[in-house]
């Protein structure tokens, strides 16, 4: 879904190498491209600029993300990086890449189950939501919040676990 | 007022809606019945506080007038707030807390629905953004407000005294002033009149679900819009604006 698009250039490409590298503050299993907030990187006139946009709009981890970009670029020599916030189209769970799913599956955070836009989701009612630990599916909502802003509370019925809940939104 | 007023002002008003309400959440933190219940208030701050500073970074745009989002939500006095009164109302217990989050989420919802479409780019922007985390904060305390309402005689009673005392408060969101109309007009967000309906709607039915009685619409308070504030807001400013006051432009 992110625009690597072909015709970068092999500074833009490098760039998008670190990025794939960099792990999210909050979520440090997922790189920054597994989470799908990048939005593009160019190079302009004496500077290279990266878009990035916000998950939630009060994601203290944000700011965070931003240093740490133009930090790493400052490392590697870049001139002059700038961070550009990108709102629109709006980050949503259908950002996170297969990989990104995956990896937050192993890491035992239960991924957004499905699409933001699917019919289910658009009416509020509530999917099955497997345990990432035992796979069981008797699992049960502790609270719609969690220690970040992306997550949910749940607990397993089976393995008797509580675990996280990528929301999907 | 140029467009560059009107515009500033319009964005002002959408921005201290949230900045007051986050404030007022945030008093919960430490506080709350449970923990649960503690990290979606805490949650919803955040949600609010993040809507305000993008707001405020695009007043502060479009006033140009050297201001940044710091000063606009630390250096200004009450008179020049321009949120509407509900938000500013004491967190008091629980019951009352949700009762005025799901008046003014409610109302929040289909506002940002319309400035989705609004014909300025970037506040089109950042509602399409704000709407998502406002439809999930609408979904719990919706939850809440049917969970106390139709529960015990005690939670009931409470929830439905928390609405009455809020009540007077709802008239505000939708009345319209000289900013309104020209954003109406400009295309720049919504005529309140034209929300009524569908907040009507949506909020009997959500009481008709709490086995809560609508109140009757009867006098309205207003002012806040235009600076005139319950005695509340001088009380949350003295808090939160505390350390720019006391040592200005101190950084984190």
């Amino acid at each position: 879904m992110q625009a690597r698009a072909n015709t970068a250039t092999a500074l833009e490409r490098e760039i998008w190498d670190w990025l794939a590298e960099m792990p999210d503050p909050e979520i440090p299993i997922l790189t920054l491209t597994d989470l799908g907030i990048i939005r593009f990187v160019r190079e302009a006139d004496d500077s290279v600029i990266v878009g990035v946009a916000p998950t939630y709009s009060g994601c203290p981890a944000t700011e965070v993300i931003h240093t740490s970009i133009v930090a790493l670029m400052r490392r590697h020599g870049v001139n002059a990086p700038r961070i550009e916030r990108v709102l629109s189209p709006p980050w949503t769970t259908d950002w996170i890449s297969d990989a990104g799913r995956q990896k937050l599956s192993a890491y035992g955070i239960a991924p957004p189950a499905e699409s933001v836009g699917s019919k289910r989701a658009v009416l509020g009612q509530e999917p099955t939501i497997a345990c990432p630990r035992c796979t069981g599916t008797n699992t049960q909502k502790v609270s719609e919040f969690g220690s970040t802003p992306c997550k949910a509370s749940y607990k397993c019925g089976d393995c008797l676990e509580p675990f996280e809940y990528f929301k999907c939104i | 007022m140029d467009r560059a007023e009107r515009l500033s002002t319009y964005v002002l008003r959408l921005a201290d809606n949230s900045l007051i309400l986050a404030q007022r959440l945030g008093e919960w933190v430490g506080h709350a019945p449970a923990l649960e219940e503690e990290m979606a208030l805490a949650n919803f701050a955040l949600d609010h506080m993040g809507q305000a500073r993008m707001l405020f970074s695009l007043a502060a745009d479009i006033e140009d007038k050297d201001r940044t989002e710091d000063d606009l939500a630390f250096l200004r006095d009450s008179i020049d707030f321009h949120n509407v009164l509900l938000v500013e109302q004491p967190n008091g217990h629980f019951g009352q807390t949700i009762a005025r989050q799901f008046l003014f989420d409610s109302f929040y919802q289909y506002q940002l629905e319309a400035l989705s479409a609004s014909e300025e780019p970037r506040l089109a922007e950042i509602a399409v953004k704000a709407r998502k985390e406002n439809h999930y904060h609408l979904r719990h305390t919706r939850q809440w407000l049917v969970r106390l309402g139709d529960g015990t005689s005690e939670s009931h009673r409470r929830m439905q005294t928390a609405v009455d005392d809020l009540w007077r408060f709802t008239g505000e969101l939708f009345s319209r002033d000289a900013v309104d109309e020209w954003a109406a007009a400009a295309g720049v967000g919504p005529d309140p009149a034209t929300l009524v309906s569908r907040w009507d709607a949506y909020v009997d039915d959500a009481l008709a679900e709490a086995t809560l009685t609508r109140p009757n619409s009867g006098w309205m308070a207003s002012g806040g819009k235009e600076g005139r504030h319950t005695e509340h807001h001088g009380f949350i400013l003295a808090d939160m604006q505390f350390l720019q006051r006391a040592y200005p432009d101190a950084q984190w």
